[in-house]
C-alpha cells in the first residue's frame, strides 16, 4: 500500500507527452459540455428578436417578456407545485421502501426491490403511453395531480438508491440505544435515525425534485391544455423561436446552479463522486 | 456513492436485521413496502400491461408483423439502433479520457472536471437542445465561425438531421457513460501499472494489457446504459431532428397522438421494451454485482 502510494506519487509529476494530448482532448470535451449552456446567457440579454449572434444590442426584454406573460408564470407555477409534490410523494413511499427493503429479510424482498428499480430502465415513451391510456379512460388527463403520480413513480427509484445506501451503512446500535433509554420504535426513527441519514434525504429530494421539474415526456401525455415549463418550453422552440425560452433558460441554469451548491454543502450522493 | 457502497461492504450483513428479530418484525417490515408497491403496481405495472395486451387485442399478431416487415418501419427500427450505437461510440471516445482525467489530474481540476459535467447534467435537457440549435443552425455560431475563418463557403447543415440529433444525444448521454468507467478507474490499483512498467513493458502495452482491460467493467457498464437510454430516445430526435430523423420512440409518439393506432403504438413499444429489457440481462449477466447509474 505504502509502495503503491509512493509510486502514484511519482507518476504523477513525471509529464509525458501523451499527458499535453489528453489534457487538450478533455479541454475539448468539457468545452463540447459547457458551450450549449454558455450561448444561452448572451441570447437571452439580446435585444434582437431574432438569433442573432453576437447581438446587436443588450436588454432585459426577454425577461420581462417572461414575467409579463401569465402563460409562461402558470407554467412555470404549475411546475414548482408538481415537483414539491412529486418530492413530498416519493421521498414517503421511497424511505419506507428503503427501510423494507434493506432491514427486512421476508420472501420477495428482491423482486419488489427490482419492480421499484424497472421505472429507471422501461423507455420513458413506454411508460407514457401506457399511463396516458389508462388515465384517458378514468378522465383524469389535464390534472395536475396526474402528473405527480407518473413523476413519482419515476422518482422512486432515486429516493430508494440514495436512502437505502444511507441506510445500509447506518449503525443500527444508535437506533437501539435510543430504545432502551426508553423510546418507541417511531421515535427512534423520527428522532435518531432520520436526522443521521439527513444528508442521503436532501440528495434524494434534489434528485426527485429536479427529475419531475425538468420532465417532458409525462408531462406532455398527461397534461393535456395544462401546460407545465417543460411542455411550454418544447412548444416554444417547436413553434417560433423567440429568446424568451433563452431567458428561461437562464434562469434555470442559474437556479440548478443554486440548488447543486446547496446541496453539495448538507447532502450527500447526489454525485456519484461524493 | 462509491466510498458509500465500500463501507456498506464492510459491515456485516447482518447488522441492519438483528434489530428486529423473527417472523413478527418481518411482516411489519413487508407491510411498510405496502404503499410504494401498490402505488408502482396501480400506476406502472398494471398500465404497462395494459398497454402490451393492446397488442394482441383479439388474438391477432397483425400490429407486430407490421412492425417488423413493412420496410418502413423495419427502417426505424435499423435506424433508431444504428444511432444508439453511433452515440454509445462517440460517448466512449469522449468519456473514457475524461473519466481519466477524473482520476488522474491534479488537485483543482478533477473537482472543476466533475462541475463540468454535473452542470449540464442537470440542466433541463430542454435548455440545452435549445442551445445546440444556437451553436448548430444554418446561420449558428459554429457556422459563422467556419465561414469567417474561410475553412467552409457554403454553410454546413447541423440542424434538422442526423448529424444534429447525434450531437445533442452524445451531449445528454455523456455523463452516463463518463460516470461508471470513472468509478471503476478509482479502484484501479496505479501500483499495477508500475510493476507494468517495471517489468519493461511500453506506454501502449500497459494500456492494452494492463489499464484497459482492468477498466472494461467500467466501460461495458457504461456503453450498455447509453445504449439502453439511446433506443428510447425522444426529446431530443423530436427537435434536433426537424421532423426528418425518425426514431422509434417518435415513431410510438406519433402512432398515438396523430394517427390513434393504438395497437401498432402498443406492438412497437413491446418491441421497444423487449430491446432494452434484452440488452439490461446481457449486461447482468457479465456482472452480477450491482448495477445502479452511480
Amino acid at each position: 500500500m505504502e509502495l503503491s502510494a509512493n509510486s502514484r506519487g511519482r507518476r504523477r509529476r513525471r509529464i509525458r507527452p501523451w499527458h499535453i494530448g489528453l489534457y487538450v482532448w478533455c479541454g475539448l470535451v468539457f468545452l463540447f459540455l459547457m458551450a450549449p449552456l454558455i450561448v444561452v446567457f448572451p441570447i437571452s440579454f439580446s435585444s434582437s428578436a431574432y438569433l442573432q449572434f453576437p447581438p446587436p444590442g443588450w436588454s432585459l426584454r426577454w425577461y420581462t417578456a417572461f414575467i409579463d406573460d401569465t402563460a409562461w408564470i402558470d407554467a412555470t407555477v404549475r411546475s414548482l407545485n408538481v415537483a414539491a409534490a412529486t418530492t413530498v410523494l416519493s421521498t414517503v413511499l421511497g424511505t419506507m421502501l428503503a427501510f423494507s427493503i434493506v432491514r427486512g429479510k421476508f420472501l420477495g424482498r428482491s423482486m419488489i426491490n427490482q419492480i421499484s428499480m424497472l421505472p429507471l430502465i422501461v423507455p420513458v415513451i413506454v411508460y407514457s403511453i401506457a399511463v396516458y391510456g389508462l388515465f384517458a379512460q378514468l378522465q383524469l388527463i389535464g390534472n395536475w395531480q396526474a402528473i405527480v403520480l407518473g413523476h413519482t413513480v419515476h422518482a422512486i427509484p432515486f429516493v430508494l438508491i440514495l436512502v437505502g445506501a444511507a441506510l445500509r451503512t447506518y449503525d443500527v446500535n444508535f437506533e437501539q440505544a435510543a430504545m432502551s433509554l426508553g423510546a418507541s420504535r417511531l421515535t427512534a426513527i423520527r428522532r435518531v435515525t432520520l436526522p443521521q441519514i439527513r444528508p442521503a434525504l436532501v440528495s434524494a429530494m434534489f434528485l426527485a425534485f429536479i427529475s419531475s421539474f425538468d420532465e417532458l415526456v409525462v408531462a406532455m401525455f398527461l397534461g393535456g391544455s395544462n401546460m407545465t415549463l417543460p411542455k411550454k418550453m418544447f412548444d416554444n422552440i417547436i413553434n417560433a423561436i423567440d429568446p424568451t425560452i433563452a431567458a428561461v433558460s437562464v434562469l434555470q441554469i442559474v437556479l440548478v446552479t443554486g440548488v447543486l451548491i446547496v446541496v453539495s454543502k448538507i447532502g450527500a450522493g447526489a454525485s456519484p463522486t461524493a | 456513492m462509491t466510498a458509500a457502497a465500500v463501507t456498506a461492504a464492510r459491515v456485516p450483513p447482518d447488522t441492519a436485521g438483528r434489530w428486529w428479530r423473527g417472523h413478527r418484525a418481518d411482516t411489519l417490515l413487508a407491510l411498510v413496502a405496502a404503499p410504494a408497491m401498490v402505488f408502482l403496481f396501480a400506476l406502472y405495472l398494471l398500465p404497462v400491461g395494459l398497454l402490451l395486451q393492446q397488442s394482441v387485442e383479439g388474438g391477432s399478431l397483425a400490429p407486430y408483423e407490421k412492425a417488423l416487415t413493412d420496410g418502413l418501419y423495419v427502417g426505424v427500427l435499423f435506424d433508431t439502433m444504428l444511432i444508439a450505437a453511433y452515440v454509445s461510440v462517440a460517448c466512449l471516445l469522449l468519456g473514457y479520457p475524461v473519466a481519466y482525467f477524473l482520476t488522474a489530474a491534479p488537485a483543482p481540476w478533477p473537482t472543476i472536471g466533475i462541475v463540468f459535467i454535473l452542470l449540464p447534467f442537470w440542466t433541463s435537457i430542454l435548455v440545452r437542445t435549445y442551445g445546440w440549435m444556437i451553436l448548430l443552425g444554418r446561420n449558428g455560431i459554429i457556422n459563422r465561425l467556419l465561414l469567417e475563418t474561410g475553412l467552409i463557403s457554403t454553410p454546413f447543415p447541423m440542424l434538422n438531421n442526423t448529424t444534429g440529433v447525434l450531437i445533442g444525444m452524445t451531449h445528454v448521454l455523456l455523463p452516463y457513460m463518463v460516470f461508471p468507467i470513472y468509478a471503476v478507474m478509482r479502484r484501479v490499483d496505479l501500483g499495477l501499472l508500475s510493476a507494468a512498467e517495471g517489468l519493461g513493458a511500453p506506454g501502449w502495452q500497459i494500456f492494452r494489457r494492463v489499464y484497459f482491460p482492468l477498466t472494461l467493467p467500467g466501460v461495458l457498464a457504461g456503453v450498455t446504459l447509453v445504449y439502453i437510454l439511446s433506443i428510447g430516445f425522444f426529446i431530443t430526435p423530436a427537435l434536433l431532428g426537424g421532423g426528418k430523423v425518425i426514431m422509434i420512440a417518435v415513431l410510438i409518439e406519433m402512432q398515438v397522438r396523430q394517427f390513434l393506432n393504438w395497437s401498432f403504438a402498443a406492438a412497437l413499444s413491446a418491441v421497444l421494451l423487449t430491446a432494452t429489457l434484452l440488452v439490461y440481462l446481457v449486461l447482468r449477466r457479465l456482472f452480477r454485482s450491482d448495477l445502479q447509474w452511480s
